[in-house]
């Protein structure tokens, strides 16, 4: 029997369910390698050892008792610390919510409870999901386990990192403009980000509403597929979740898709790009090429990437993204304001406007602050028009871009982000700059349609590169196939920083 | 020559916020109930906990389209749901869910009744759903407690034109909006339980020396009852002239804003609060969390199908087949089931008058003891049939009809069951009435000798004697039968 911790989420199922360990020996395994590893990756908020021991408890005894086992029982997962949950703290990394209990249980993180899975603990983000490198948390700062001197990516950056680190086996992100994809990239490990509706989102701490969906981060794609089936269907606590059902994600896994027709978008392979990750990208094309895939060039005008004369980045996609969702968050998070739950200034106050003012300015950080003022600026009276209406429109082109595409293709084979992980600090005072690491990720997330991250290869130096498997709303069956056809034929899958092999 | 007549035209708008009478709040599952302690019908869904999510209560949009379709509207084929943002303690998610450019309905009218029997028709600009706020609670010194029960119960913001020219019609359409709501049970409309709250506008036109003057728009918010509404609009009409008069070219400068003015029920006037300019910004964007709502034909009909007659026009029903005069048939359509309750003994042969002079008359006195409407007093129409068949064939009196429909409310007996058991039924038996009659003559010598006498005491004396007799029979005698009687007897 190997290692726990090197088995994925499916194989410990597996070993659990036919004896060959325990869920408290994996559970326990799981937690003695974050107390070893949380030094110097703090991947975790809050570390929930007590209830995750005796949840494990009791999947040994109901397997002892020969009753039927769900499917993920006993595997040890991480949840992002922006999905409530009635146990522990519930804090998406911010000083406004450092105390908050919520009394529900997000639906997705409850049907992954119901399959078995053990809750570890609540990993770190950036504050309120807003950022791209986890460095925006209150509390600290997440490292890449590849290289502890670089950022995880964001904002699930404490999930993609505990995952590569293996401090748990599989975990649950929430994706607005790349948040699961773009960690899940610069870690090496899978991500998804569903289509829109196919998760509910009740429970997950709204960031962009419109935009945000709550997606596995795993070992490979079978995880990430497994995870998808327990947390994905209807939920009548959620509108906005489709009442369509969930296929078997896992069934037909490993046969290849015959005559897969693979999209490069034109728009994506510029000079913007990375030498090493277009390079890469291109081999991964070359593989699907050998295994049987057509590649077809195709163009996704509307997320153009636009290089001037200074070399600044600038995008459609981009500019519509931060509109919508930062008119969401404004709104969004207006509701912490110290009256009624979360964060109260202990300063005095004269009445309730100084209340609000000194609560908020006390509870939030900065990269909030900053979206909450542009949100507000883009729905004011005056400017509606020309930002929020603009973008809305802007959106619907980019959608419409995406649609066209598909007519001629299956799959786009696209970057997740324009560099691989960079170093710490390198990029927290340009807030634009930070913004751009999302521009291979934000025009799915406007589009509403599904994408897997995974990763190509490992850089020159060492660092993981991912790329991104984008497919029509509802596609998730066919991007876990395409992406389990990658991961069988490259050497890249599955692979594990020095820092976290056992 | 110059032109001295002068015209004031009072020019008012009304809008009507209905509380409907759901079962369930708009947006989560929590009873919409007035009157429980504070924070008791609470979720975390309408106090606004991070990561909750609305879904729709369709019920509320039906109450909605079922008054929008009463009151002629054109109810929208799409429509959607707006995130309204400000800040205040009694709104937990500081958005309010409301409905911004495309509201469920628009374009109706409601006429409106007056009292020299005309109507006006009031035009209605939008009827829109959205989410009712909490109510700050300022019952300790130096604290606000907040308290949501309220907050997410659905509210219907009924937006008239500025169609209205008196007080009398603003009050006739007040009234009118609160019978409408009732009739179609969409609302119960009471007031002391804040279901319906007033905010007009309000300006004047006067005309003078060939020039028009417009006074500033003001507008008054949350006036909680009709009395309030009544004031606010008398005491406008007559501040705004004052002010105008003491200079009328400031206005036709436009020295003066549009106004935002608060009524204080210890003065019964109305204070300036804020100037348009000052207006807040909601900042009105689409709701990501729910879905726009599309009305198809088919659930438009299924929702018009409930509606049924209207109370004007069973009103002039009653005129015309039933031929009772305004007064009673307004008094019987106020609500829809006291009128049902009518017309379903009409239909078990009931006479209509006699009838409605059963409802109007001891039914309505106990309607009013028990502060309920005359259908909620508890008897049924084949019961109310039989009593006035009893009336009409003469079986009961009108006193003893009065005490039978009394008892009909508490026992499941019919009518006659009843009668006979309290032995109000009519003696027509001229044996027994001849005994009382008899018995009153004697015990009653120098009223007997009047009536025989004749002269200024006779008719006084011979209604006494009736009166004895009656009293002797507890009533039931046939008064008939006893006045020939006692002709014979006292009779020249
Ligand atoms: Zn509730």
């Amino acid at each position: 029997m190997p290692q726990i911790p090197t088995l994925t989420a499916v194989q410990l199922a597996e070993a659990i369910a036919s004896g060959q360990t325990s869920a408290l020996e994996a559970t326990q395994a799981y937690l003695a390698a974050i107390e070893k590893l949380e030094p110097q990756i703090a991947a975790f908020n809050q570390v929930l050892a007590d209830r995750a021991v005796q949840h494990a408890k009791n999947i040994d005894a109901k397997r002892q008792s020969h009753q039927h086992l769900p499917p993920l029982a006993g595997v040890p997962v991480a949840i992002k610390d922006n999905m409530c949950t009635s146990y522990g703290h519930t804090t998406c990394s911010s000083k406004m919510l450092a105390n908050f209990r919520s009394p529900y249980t997000t639906t997705a993180v409850a049907k992954l409870e119901a399959a078995g899975a053990v809750v570890l603990g609540k990993t770190n983000l950036d504050e309120f999901a807003m950022g791209s490198s986890t460095e925006n948390s209150a509390f600290a700062a997440t490292h890449n386990p590849w290289d502890t001197d670089r950022v995880p990516g964001g904002s699930s950056g404490g999930s993609a990192a505990a995952v590569a680190a293996r401090e748990c086996a599989a975990a649950l992100g929430s994706d607005t403009g790349g948040s699961i994809r773009q960690p899940a990239a610069m870690c090496g490990v899978v991500g998804l980000k569903p289509t829109y509706g196919r998760v509910s989102r009740y429970g997950l701490v709204a960031y962009g509403s419109s935009l945000d969906q709550i997606g596995p981060l795993a070992r490979d794609v079978p995880d990430a597929a497994l995870l998808t089936q327990v947390i994905a269907g209807h939920d009548a606590r959620d509108s906005t979740s489709v009442p369509r059902p969930v296929p078997d994600y896992t069934a037909q896994l490993d046969e290849p898709i015959e005559g897969l027709r693979i999209g490069l978008p034109k728009e994506f392979y510029s000079e913007a790009l990375d030498e090493q990750i277009d390079d890469a990208i291109h081999k991964a094309a070359d593989a699907y090429k050998s295994a049987g895939a057509q590649i077809v060039e195709v163009t996704l005008p509307h997320s153009r990437i636009d290089t001037d004369e200074a070399g600044q980045l600038s995008s459609y996609a981009v500019a519509c993204y931060y509109i919508v969702a930062m008119a969401e968050a404004a709104s969004n998070l207006a509701r912490y304001d110290g009256v009624h739950f979360g964060h109260r200034t202990d300063e005095p106050v004269g009445d309730i406007i100084e209340l609000y003012s000194k609560t908020r300015s006390e509870g939030f950080g900065e990269e909030i602050k900053r979206r909450i003022m542009l949100g507000t600026f883009t729905l004011s009276s005056g400017y509606y028009d020309a930002y929020y209406n603009k973008a809305l429109k802007v959106r619907r082109l980019i959608a419409n871009d995406f649609t066209e595409a598909f007519k001629t293709c299956d799959v786009l084979l696209c970057p997740v982000a324009p560099t691989t992980a960079f170093k710490l600090g390198e990029k927290t005072d340009d807030p634009l700059t930070m913004y751009l690491a999302d521009i291979y990720t934000i025009s799915v997330n406007l589009a509403g349609v599904p994408s897997l991250s995974l990763p190509a290869a490992l850089s020159k130096d060492n660092l993981p590169i991912g790329m991104q498997i984008v497919g029509p709303l509802f596609s998730e069956s066919t991007l876990f196939r395409a992406g389990r056809m990658y991961e069988k034929v490259s050497n890249v899958a599955r692979l594990t920083p020095a820092l976290a092999a056992c | 020559m110059i032109d001295t007549k002068e015209t004031v035209t009072p020019v008012i708008g009304l809008e009507i916020h209905v509380e409907l009478a759901t079962a369930t709040k708009l947006f989560c599952r929590c009873r919409n109930r007035f009157g429980d302690p504070p924070n008791t019908n609470v979720c975390p869904i309408c106090i606004g906990m991070p990561g909750v999510l609305p879904v729709m209560n369709r019920k509320a949009v039906e109450y909605s389209m079922k008054v929008a379709l009463a009151l002629g509207c054109q109810v929208a084929a799409f429509t959607k749901w707006d995130r309204k943002n400000y800040y205040y303690p009694d709104l937990p998610k500081n958005y309010q869910i409301s409905q911004y450019d495309l509201p469920l309905s628009s374009n109706g009218y409601l006429e409106v009744p007056l009292a020299d029997g005309s109507a006006k028709k009031v035009r209605i600009l939008r009827a829109h759903l959205e989410e009712d706020a909490g109510k700050n609670v300022h019952d300790k010194p130096g604290f606000t407690g907040v308290d949501l029960n309220r907050v997410g119960v659905p509210l219907l913001e009924v937006v008239s034109e500025p169609d209205m020219n008196s007080v009398e019609e603003v009050m006739g359409y007040a009234r009118a909006m609160q019978r409408l709501v009732r009739w179609l049970g969409a609302s119960e409309a009471n007031m002391q339980m804040g279901h319906m709250r007033f905010e007009p506008n309000i300006n004047l036109h006067i005309a003078r020396g060939g020039v028009t003057y417009k006074t500033p728009i003001v507008e008054v918010k949350n006036l909680n009852s009709f009395r309030a509404l009544e004031r606010t609009v008398e005491y406008e009409i007559a501040r705004q002239y004052a002010q105008w008069e003491a200079d009328p070219d400031g206005y036709s400068m436009g020295k003066l804003q549009k106004q935002n003015r608060g009524y204080d029920d210890a003065t019964q006037q109305t204070v300036f609060q804020r100037a348009k300019e000052e207006a807040h910004d909601y900042r009105y964007f689409p709701e990501p969390d729910l879905h726009p709502v599309v009305v198809d034909d088919e659930w438009r009909d299924e929702v018009a199908a409930t509606i049924g007659e209207l109370p004007l026009a069973r009103r002039a029903r009653y005129m015309e087949t039933y031929e009772l005069s305004f007064k009673h048939a307004d008094a019987l359509t106020q609500d829809a089931p006291t009128g049902d309750l009518l017309d379903e003994a009409v239909k078990g042969g009931a006479e209509p008058k006699r009838c409605v002079n059963l409802l109007l008359g001891r039914a309505a006195a106990l309607a009013n003891e028990r502060n309920c409407t005359i259908a909620q007093i508890g008897i049924t129409a084949g019961g109310l049939a039989e009593l006035t068949k009893m009336l009409s064939a003469g079986d009961v009196n009108a006193t003893a009809s009065g005490k039978i429909l009394e008892k009909m409310i508490a026992a499941d007996d019919s009518p006659r069951q009843i009668a006979q058991a309290q032995g109000l039924l009519v003696v027509r038996d001229a044996g027994q009435i001849e005994v009382w009659v008899d018995e009153a003559i004697a015990a009653n010598p120098q009223a007997a000798q009047d009536a025989r006498a004749g002269g200024k005491k006779q008719k006084r004396a011979f209604g006494f004697l009736m009166g004895q007799v009656m009293q002797k029979s507890k009533g039931a005698a046939d008064p008939a039968r006893v006045k020939q009687l006692l002709q014979q007897k006292l009779g020249p």
